[in-house]
């Protein structure tokens, strides 16, 4: 009880940053923009969640740093790619290697630590809810095996930013499935031309998209910094953002299938952590490096058509242009 | 990419680029200037540490030798309309190749014998790990975009697996490196090569893996435009379907360009491990893989352009670890910033600024004419 429980909790821990990722490209790439700079915005986001929490003393200040880099970000992309038609690929991964570059070069020139920021203090950090779930064999002792370990420590010692997280693929399902604006989302990934017609904007409808994508964005970064860990270091997404790219076309752009691509990853994940140097009877030790790879593994599989064919939005990486 | 304003030939190679490189130097001095230190200084230094000593030369041509490989390998396969963010990777899995030859393949062998050999496993893993993406788009219609990302994780994990399991230095060292080859898989340096024929050069880490460089521009662009098969590959990227009415095969263009991409790429792992370390070591390609799109974006696609790109990178990689040495609390991540600014104006923003010199270059014109 208290193992399944410990590796069920730490399942919920590291799919929470990936499924809010992962919601946000899904969100992007239904409006027809291919998200590539993921990595770059979660990186971002990171970097102005600690950064301002440390120079504000505030974890509000923090959230609203994170998320609003992640917008700008979002917005340089929307300039390049939806108002002037650049290539969205590159534009993505022109994101990514400016985040890589100016969180270490801002890091190291203000806070003087390497490129890390200040460790923050345990009030400034954002916390379990129940902080007595937190260790799965006092969560066993104080509530009994199953309820303490398996639901207390698996399901309810997680911070609010994990819920949320969970709650954000009933909402970007209720948002695409149940909404005006989400049928004219999905339309304008589909068919542009049509929803030009109608009388919508297309850009708009992209901005849009991009600009909701960076709020989960931001949450994600910002939980990595001060939820996860006590403070940004250089590169601690470390390829997150594209293994949230292939979840979500692991999920076939869908919000509930991105759901259980994210929980498969965050378990593979899980156990990666806690198989490392474990001896399986019959099959012997299982490298580290072979877990890690099976995400990539099973993107790669999934896209070759060899379990189903992933089906992109139509539009999907086309810049539109309007008739004049 | 349709062009609705009718640009002169010089403003669109000449004049746009450099006006998008300019704006990027000058978002990146304004970063500078963020950090608190003077942009003026900083590029003094820069200049002076990449280009002001024989030494400084040395290190920034030895630097551009490798932006040169992956420039050339993003460059081929987006003439075939592909685009290739795997040269990371496929560098990374040649550099498998490249040690598992120097190390196994035939130890006793002579330097004649065996660079050749070296050089080619080299180019052979890189061709495979960029083969088998291109397979997956021709024929199973995978995305090249996302396969190749997910091929540079895959290189990365198997190298750190192979490097920790296999292939480490024995006698409990902690450092993750593998046996240091054998002499005879090394590359000369350039320093030594000169003192052969009585030139006296700075020692540098800069080795013959550059005149191989050289070699590959005049190759590509020999196989672009002067071969029926280079003209097929542009065919096919410039016109997919129209290459299929005329009789070609996209599948197999798109299997040639990746395989020439990928063994293009994979001849970093030459310059890095059989002309410097001597040794297949973690994470050797540092990023070059990725700074061949800003290469080829800059150089539009052309050995000549990707020739002048990567000494422009070179500087900008030796005179950033000269200014990062210099210049307290300045990092040489700078660098990684600068090439990130270059490839959003030089590329995703490249035909922002196009109306604007088009309506200077038609006022010009009016006013020539009048």
């Amino acid at each position: 009880m208290v193992m399944i429980g410990s590796v069920l909790g730490s399942t919920l821990r590291l799919t929470a940053p990936l499924l809010l990722v992962a919601l946000a490209g899904l969100l992007s790439e239904r409006s027809g923009v291919v998200d590539l700079g993921l990595e770059g915005k979660m990186l971002a986001a990171a970097f102005a969640a600690a950064a301002a929490t440390a120079a504000t003393q505030s974890i509000a200040w923090g959230l609203v740093a994170a998320v609003g880099v992640a917008a700008a970000m979002a917005l340089i992309h929307g300039f390049a790619c939806i108002s002037h038609r650049g290539d969205q690929v590159v534009s993505g991964v022109a994101l990514n290697m400016v985040a890589a570059g100016l969180t270490v070069v801002l890091g190291i020139a203000w806070f003087n630590t390497g490129g890390q920021t200040p460790t923050l203090p345990a009030e400034l950090r954002i916390t379990a809810l129940s902080p007595g779930l937190a260790e799965p064999s006092a969560a066993a002792q104080a509530h009994g095996g199953f309820l303490g370990a398996l639901l207390g420590h698996g399901l309810f010692s997680h911070n609010l930013l994990v819920y949320m997280a969970f709650a954000a693929v009933l909402g970007v399902w209720f948002l695409l499935e149940r909404t005006r604006l989400g049928l004219r989302l999905r339309a304008v990934g589909e068919n542009p031309a049509m929803v030009d017609a109608a009388g919508v904007s297309v850009p708009a409808l992209r901005y849009g998209a991009l600009l909701m994508g960076a709020v989960l964005v931001g949450l994600a970064g910002a939980y990595l910094s001060m939820a996860q860990n006590a403070s940004f270091s250089p590169n601690m997404t470390a390829g997150r953002g594209y293994i949230a790219l292939a979840a979500m076309i692991f999920g076939r752009w869908r919000p509930l299938p991105t759901l259980a691509a994210c929980l498969l990853f965050g378990f593979l994940d899980a156990m990666a952590i806690q198989l490392q140097g474990v001896s399986l009877p019959g099959i012997g030790e299982i490298p580290v490096q072979a877990i890690q790879a099976l995400p990539y593994l099973l993107t790669v599989v999934l896209l070759a058509g060899f379990i189903g064919q992933a089906i992109a939005p139509k539009a999907l990486g086309r810049p539109y242009l309007k008739e004049r | 990419m349709s062009n609705a304003l009718a640009l002169p030939r010089w403003i669109e190679l000449g004049i746009l680029p450099l006006w998008n490189l300019a704006v990027a130097l000058v978002v990146a001095a304004l970063v500078v200037k963020l950090i608190g230190h003077s942009p003026v200084q900083a590029f003094e230094v820069l200049v002076n540490g990449a280009l002001g000593s024989p030494r400084g030369l040395g290190y920034t041509l030895y630097y551009a030798t490798n932006f040169i490989f992956t420039g050339l390998a993003v460059a081929v396969a987006i003439h075939c309309g592909l685009f290739n963010i795997g040269a990371e990777g496929q560098a990374t899995f040649a550099g498998l190749g490249l040690a598992l030859a120097a190390l196994y393949l035939a130890p006793g062998l002579p330097a004649w014998a065996l660079l050749p050999l070296v050089v080619g496993a080299a180019a052979l893993f890189g061709a495979v790990w960029g083969l088998v993406p291109g397979y997956l788009q021709a024929w199973r219609g995978s995305h090249i975009v996302i396969t190749t990302i997910m091929f540079n994780f895959l290189a990365a994990t198997l190298n750190v697996y192979l490097l920790v399991n296999a292939l480490r230095v024995g006698g409990g060292s902690m450092v993750i490196e593998s046996e240091p080859f054998p002499e005879a898989a090394k590359l000369p340096a350039v320093h030594e090569l000169a003192a052969r024929f009585g030139l006296e050069l700075p020692s540098s880490p800069l080795n013959a893996a550059a005149l191989l460089a050289l070699a590959a521009c005049v190759f590509v662009a020999w196989f672009l435009w002067r071969t029926r098969a280079g003209y097929a590959l542009r065919a096919v990227g410039s016109a997919p379907r129209a290459a299929q009415y005329a009789g070609l095969n996209p599948r197999a263009q798109v299997l040639v360009a990746m395989a020439l991409s990928g063994a293009l790429a994979g001849m970093v792992a030459v310059n890095e491990l059989s002309g410097v370390q001597g040794k297949l070591t973690l994470d050797f390609v540092a990023g070059a893989g990725f700074t061949g799109i800003a290469v080829s974006l800059m150089g539009r696609n052309h050995p000549v352009g990707i020739v002048l790109a990567s000494l422009l990178f070179g500087v900008l990689y030796q005179g950033g670890v000269e200014v990062a040495f210099e210049l307290p609390g300045f990092s040489r991540e700078m660098v990684v910033t600068v090439q990130g600014l270059i490839v959003l104006f030089a590329g995703a923003m490249a035909m922002v600024s196009a109306p604007l010199f088009a309506k200077l270059y038609s006022l010009f014109k009016g006013a020539g004419r009048g």
